[in-house]
This record gives C-alpha cells, sequence and structure tokens, in this order.
C-alpha cells in the first residue's frame, strides 16, 4: 500500500527534522529505503525546492508523493510532513507553553542541536565526495567535477570577500548551471 | 469565516512569494503579520520564532499554525497552515509533470549535472552557518564530530542505521549531561555545608 508507506515515510520526516535543511537527509534516507528515486532525481528535486517557493521540506515530500502515487500520493506526502509540526505548535500555544521552558526538553534539545548539524554537513560532504568519485569495481575519479567543485568553492569565497555577505543558493545554482553546460 | 479566508489569502501570499527556505520567509510574515495586518506584536514574533526553531517541521509553517490560532482558533490555524502549503504544492505539482521530459534536453541534463555539485555545497554550506550560532562546550564538540563521522560512514558504506537514531541518541545524551551536572551541584553544595 503505497498511500500509508508514503504517510509514515514523511511522518517520520516531519516528525524529527529541526528546520528545513535538517529535512534532507531524512527524506534522503526514506527515499532510498524505500527506493523510491535514485539519490541523483532527489539531488535534482533538492535544487528545484530551493528555486520555487516554498518550504524545501513541503516540496520535496509533494514531488516524491506525486511519483509514486500522482495527485493522491502527492497530498498524503504533503500532509505527512506538516502534520507533526501542525500539532506540536497547536500543543505548545494551547495548553503546553512552559514545555518548552523544561529544563529536560532544553537538555535534550542542547544535545540534539549539534548533532543534526554534524548529520547536515555530514551529507553535503558526503554529496560532494559522491560526485567526484565513483566506486565501482574500481575507484575513478571525475575531474571534471572535482574542476568544479573547486571552480564553484572559489567563486563563494570570492563573493563573501569581494561583496561582505554570503551568495545566495539561487545565485550559487545559476552559476553552476552554466558551468555545467560549459563544462560537462 | 471572512476571518478565515483572510487568512487563507495572506498566508497563500506568504507562501507564494517566499524562495529560499525558512528564514527568507520569517520576514515576509514578520512585514504581513506584525507591521501590516497587526495580528500579532513583535515580541509575540519573537517567541514564535525561537519555538519554530526548536520544534520540527518547516519554520513557515511552525508560524503559520501558531498565528492561525492565535487569530480564529484551531479552524485558524488551518487555513493558514493549509495557505502556506498550497502554493508550493501547485508548483512543484506542474514542475514534476515537465522535469522528465525536461531533462531529456541534453543541455538541460549538462546543467542539471552541473547544479548536483552547487547542492552538495550548498548543504555543507548550511551546516557550517548553524554551526556558529551554537554555544560551544565541550559535550557539543564531541557530539558534533561523532554525528558527522557517524553519518558519513553511514552514507559511505549504505549501512543500515537511521539518522534518527543518532538524533534520539544525541537527545539522550543530553538529557543525561544535564542530570550528571545537577548531582555534580548537589555534591558540591553538600561538601561546602
Amino acid at each position: 500500500m503505497i498511500y500509508l508507506e508514503l504517510f509514515l515515510g514523511f511522518l517520520k520526516v516531519g516528525f524529527f527534522s529541526f528546520g528545513a535543511y535538517a529535512a534532507i537527509p531524512l527524506i534522503r534516507e526514506v527515499v532510498l529505503e524505500h527506493q523510491w528515486l535514485s539519490d541523483e532525481t532527489v539531488t535534482y528535486m533538492i535544487a528545484v525546492s530551493e528555486s520555487t517557493p516554498g518550504p524545501i521540506m513541503v516540496n520535496l515530500a509533494t514531488y516524491i508523493g506525486k511519483s509514486q502515487g500522482g495527485f493522491l500520493g502527492a497530498v498524503v506526502a504533503t500532509l505527512a510532513t506538516v502534520l507533526p509540526a501542525f500539532f506540536i505548535i497547536l500543543l505548545i500555544t494551547v495548553g503546553l507553553k512552559s514545555l518548552m521552558k523544561n529544563k529536560y526538553v532544553q537538555a535534550a534539545l542542547g544535545g540534539m542541536e549539534p548533532c543534526i548539524i554534524g548529520i547536515i554537513m555530514a551529507t553535503g560532504a558526503y554529496m560532494i565526495f559522491n560526485n567526484c568519485i565513483f566506486i565501482g569495481n574500481n575507484i575513478v575519479c571525475d575531474m571534471k567535477s572535482v574542476l568544479m567543485t573547486g571552480i564553484l568553492i572559489a567563486c563563494m569565497y570570492g563573493y563573501r570577500h569581494v561583496k561582505k555577505q554570503k551568495m545566495s543558493p539561487i545565485m550559487l545554482m545559476m552559476i553552476s548551471a552554466c558551468l555545467g553546460m560549459v563544462i560537462f | 469565516m471572512r476571518k478565515l479566508v483572510e487568512l487563507l489569502l495572506t498566508f497563500m501570499k506568504i507562501g507564494m512569494f517566499t524562495f529560499g527556505g525558512g528564514y527568507a520567509m520569517l520576514s515576509v510574515i514578520e512585514d504581513e503579520c506584525v507591521e501590516r495586518k497587526q495580528w500579532i506584536t513583535r515580541d509575540e514574533m519573537m517567541k514564535i520564532t525561537v519555538i519554530a526553531e526548536s520544534t520540527p517541521g518547516p519554520i513557515a509553517i511552525n508560524c503559520a499554525t501558531y498565528i492561525g490560532y492565535q487569530r480564529a482558533g484551531v479552524p485558524g490555524a488551518i487555513f493558514a497552515t493549509l495557505g502556506v502549503v498550497i502554493p508550493s504544492f501547485g508548483v512543484i505539482y506542474i514542475i514534476s509533470t515537465f522535469l522528465d521530459d525536461f531533462l531529456e534536453y541534453e543541455i538541460v541534463a549538462k546543467a542539471f549535472k552541473g547544479i548536483k555539485i552547487a547542492v552538495g555545497l550548498m548543504i555543507f554550506n548550511v551546516g557550517r552557518n548553524m554551526m556558529r550560532k551554537v554555544s560551544f562546550e565541550i559535550l557539543s564538540r564531541i557530539i558534533w564530530s561523532s554525528a558527522f563521522i557517524l553519518m558519513l560512514l553511514i552514507d559511505i558504506f549504505s549501512w543500515k542505521f537511521s539518522s534518527i537514531s543518532l538524533i534520539l541518541i544525541a537527545a539522550v545524551i543530553g538529557v543525561s549531561a544535564s542530570f550528571v551536572h545537577k548531582l555534580s551541584e548537589k555534591k558540591a553544595r553538600n561538601k561546602r555545608k
């Protein structure tokens, strides 16, 4: 039953992702575990989600839900990602205002925060690594990808030094799209 | 009823015009709900932001639920939350119908190959920026570095170990650390007596 699988999978994502980017490792995990999409398609959709309006998590849920179960699948997956956030906020505003101030809740969150950051950074690092090096029968290094990674990092640092502000993700993706057309 | 429609439309507008994730959305929500409509005060907005950051789910959804509830109870919360979701649902639904055909073009496929590289960098960078906000005691550093190394190993060797388990373990470590801290404080106080 694909709808139930989608619902439970994305409920898990919605419940354990603190902040939009924290959802990305979880979504990759759920998708790859069920073999709904390839790693590559997920990466493409992350880029599309980043450059379309709305929370990334919701965008990804809609896309994956649709690819697996049509319109109804998209609705089920999207609702499942939103439900945990909805009910938790409702609980906090209705009756448990002091819950967030509880010492143990704070301690648990304090432990989770660095862990989530570690997971996000590892996911990013793995994606970079995965683009540059293929591990099949033998290990192959894709020089074009290494070159592009280098150019993009240089662009990001250059931009920060000249403009004194971070490059927006959309701009980074536009540059990388143009570079991709030239290099590959 | 008018209240509900207004909530739905306002949050649809917020959902439609905010690119680039939660934090961009926060400033739009503040502009719309605090400055213009005066549905909530700036203090309240600050409070929601803090709660939204430490509860699961997209920050925009958390804010919509809270503001909707304050305005019109549970129905308000539902309408505001749906408002944020509907535009991105629609846009992605339409794009996903075209994406596969779109990728057939060689030039588009090449562009996406380039974008793929940017996505990894972008995600890594978001993590690094988040790190600046955390007060880094020794325990946090240990949790961070073990989570980083373990997650990398899980990805590379495709181990069957969910990142959710990592997060839960970290929560348990956080709670037990505060227990130990409390106990040692008690001991110190007893000694002084």
